[in-house]
C-alpha cells in the first residue's frame, strides 16, 4: 500500500471508530477545506451577530436588561475567537480569515442581515435566533474535529443563558401592557420565518450534507434540526401567549411533529447573495472597526517591541533603556 | 512555521480558490496594521487541587496582554484560579503525526498496571 492510502485508510479508521481527528493528524484536503469554510463562517457569524444587539445596548430599559445584553454581546465575541482560535489550527490564519470576511469573500449567517428595529427584537433573537443556534450546535459539540467540537462544548455552555434572556423579555412585554405585547408579537412575526432560515436549505438543496455526515461534521440534516427547533418552539410560544406567524402550522399525530408552511426560500438567496436589509452596514460598520482600531494594534505591537529590546544603553537617549520594563532593572543615573 | 501542538504548518500551494485568495498574507497583515501577534496557547486551574488544562489559545504582542485577554476571554464565568499563557511557538510536541511509534514502546509492558498480578484469595488488598 502506497503511503497516502495508508493515510486515507488510518484517517477512515479514526471517523469509523468515532474518535477525534486532532490538528496534527493526516487528513483529506478535501475535509481540510471543508472545515475551514464552515468554522471561519462560523466565526464570522459570531462576530458580525455582535452589531444588531449591540444596537441597543445604549436604550435598554433598565439596568438590569443593559448589563444583562452586555454580557451577551461579550459572550458572542468570545464565541467568534473561540472559533476563529480552532479554525487556525487548520493552518489559515487569523489576518486570512478577518481578510476573507472584509473583502466578501466569506459569508456569515444570513440572519445578522436583518435589522432590529424594537427593544422586542433582543426578546426574539435570544430566543428564536439563539434558540436555533443551539440546535444546531449541540450536535457539533460531537463533531470529528476536535479543536472544533470543544470550542462548541464550550459555546453551548454559555449559549443557553442567551436564549434564557431573550425568552424573559419577551414573557415580560406579553404579560406586559396591551402596546407591550402587540410589540412582542410584532418583532416575533419578523424573526420567525428567518430563524427557520438559519438551518440552510432543504435537504433536497443541500449538497454538501451527504459528504459532512460521513465525515461526522454534520450529525443530523438542515430539515431534520428545522423540524426539532418548530417542534420545541410552537409549546413555548403558548406560554408567552404570542403566535408564531403561521396558518399551516398544525401537530401532525402520523409523524409525530409539527406541520409548517413552505419558507420562502428566494428570500434567503436574495440575502445570501448580499440583498438583505443590512448587508452592507454590517460589513461596512465591521471594516470601520477593525480600521479603527488599527492604531491601538499599533501602539500595542509598538510598546511590545520596545519591551523586548535589549537594555543596551542608548547614549543620545539616556532614558529609553529599560525604563518601561519591569523585567529590566533601571539604570542607575 | 512552528512546533505548537496545534498549529501545523501553513500548507503551500492550495487549490481551493478561497484559500489561495487568503494567500495575499501581505495585504491581510496591513490590514492589521502590523505584523501578526503571536500565538499563545492558554491553560487554566479550574480550583485549588487540580493542574492546568489548556483550553485554547489567542493571538496578543505580549504575554501580558495575553494573559488579560486570557482572563476574559476564558474565564468570564470564574472558570479559574490561575492562568497559564505559553507561546505556541515555545512548544515542542511529541510527533506530527499521532499514530507513529513513539507510544508503542509502552504497549508491551503490561506488568505496569495492578492487574497484571495474581493475588491469593482471602487477602485483603
Ligand atoms: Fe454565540
Ligand atoms: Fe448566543
Amino acid at each position: 500500500m502506497d503511503a497516502e492510502a495508508d493515510l486515507q485508510q488510518h484517517f477512515d479508521e479514526l471517523i469509523e471508530a468515532d474518535v477525534r481527528i486532532e490538528p496534527r493528524d493526516w487528513m483529506p484536503e478535501a475535509y481540510r477545506k471543508t472545515l475551514i469554510r464552515q468554522i471561519a463562517q462560523h466565526a464570522h457569524s459570531e462576530i458580525i451577530g455582535m452589531q444588531p444587539e449591540g444596537n441597543w445596548i445604549t436604550r435598554a430599559p433598565s439596568l438590569r436588561r443593559k448589563a444583562i445584553l452586555m454580557a451577551k454581546v461579550q459572550d458572542e465575541a468570545g464565541h467568534g475567537q473561540y472559533l476563529y482560535s480552532a479554525a487556525e489550527t487548520l493552518g489559515i490564519s487569523r489576518e486570512q480569515m478577518l481578510h476573507l470576511l472584509h473583502a466578501g469573500k466569506h459569508k456569515y449567517s444570513s440572519i445578522f442581515n436583518y435589522p432590529t428595529l424594537s427593544w422586542a427584537d433582543m426578546g426574539s433573537i435570544g430566543w428564536l435566533v439563539d434558540g436555533a443556534a443551539i440546535m444546531n450546535q449541540v450536535p457539533l459539540c460531537r463533531c470529528s474535529y476536535g479543536p472544533y467540537a470543544r470550542a462548541m462544548i464550550r459555546v453551548c455552555k454559555e449559549e443557553s443563558f442567551h436564549q434564557r434572556q431573550g425568552y424573559e423579555i419577551l414573557y415580560t412585554l406579553s404579560h406586559g401592557t396591551p402596546e407591550q405585547k402587540a410589540m412582542a408579537q410584532e418583532s416575533v412575526d419578523r424573526w420567525w420565518w428567518p430563524s427557520l432560515m438559519m438551518f440552510g436549505p432543504p435537504d433536497s438543496e443541500s449538497s454538501h450534507t451527504e459528504q459532512s455526515m460521513a465525515w461526522k461534521i454534520k450529525r443530523h440534516t438542515n430539515d431534520e434540526l428545522r423540524q426539532k427547533f418548530v417542534d420545541m418552539c410552537v409549546q413555548q410560544a403558548e406560554v408567552l401567549g404570542l403566535t408564531l406567524p403561521d396558518p399551516d402550522l398544525a401537530w401532525n399525530e402520523e409523524r409525530g411533529h409539527y406541520d409548517f408552511g413552505e419558507i420562502d426560500w428566494d428570500e434567503l438567496y436574495r440575502v445570501i447573495k448580499g440583498n438583505g436589509p443590512c448587508n452592507k452596514q454590517r460589513l461596512d460598520l465591521r471594516v470601520a472597526a477593525h480600521d479603527n482600531g488599527r492604531w491601538v494594534r499599533e501602539a500595542a505591537s509598538a510598546y511590545a517591541a520596545k519591551r523586548d529590546k535589549p537594555a543596551t544603553p542608548d547614549r543620545d537617549n539616556p532614558a529609553t533603556p529599560g525604563r518601561d520594563n519591569p523585567a529590566t532593572p533601571e539604570r542607575v543615573a | 512555521m512552528s512546533t505548537s501542538a496545534d498549529w501545523p504548518a501553513r500548507r503551500q500551494g492550495s487549490e481551493d480558490p478561497s484559500v489561495a485568495d487568503e494567500g495575499d498574507d501581505a495585504q491581510a497583515r496591513r490590514d492589521r496594521g502590523a505584523e501578526p501577534w503571536a500565538l499563545f496557547e492558554v491553560f487554566v486551574r479550574a480550583r485549588r487541587g487540580l493542574s492546568h488544562n489548556h483550553v485554547g489559545s489567542l493571538h496578543a504582542p505580549d504575554p501580558t496582554m495575553a494573559l488579560q485577554n486570557a482572563r476574559d476571554l476564558y474565564t468570564r464565568r470564574q472558570e479559574g484560579v490561575s492562568i497559564w499563557v505559553v507561546r505556541s511557538t515555545d512548544i515542542t510536541a511529541s510527533s506530527p503525526d499521532e499514530k507513529d511509534a513513539f507510544f508503542e514502546p509502552a504497549a508491551d509492558k503490561i506488568y505496569r498496571h495492578p492487574t497484571f498480578y495474581d493475588v491469593p484469595d482471602g487477602v485483603q488488598m
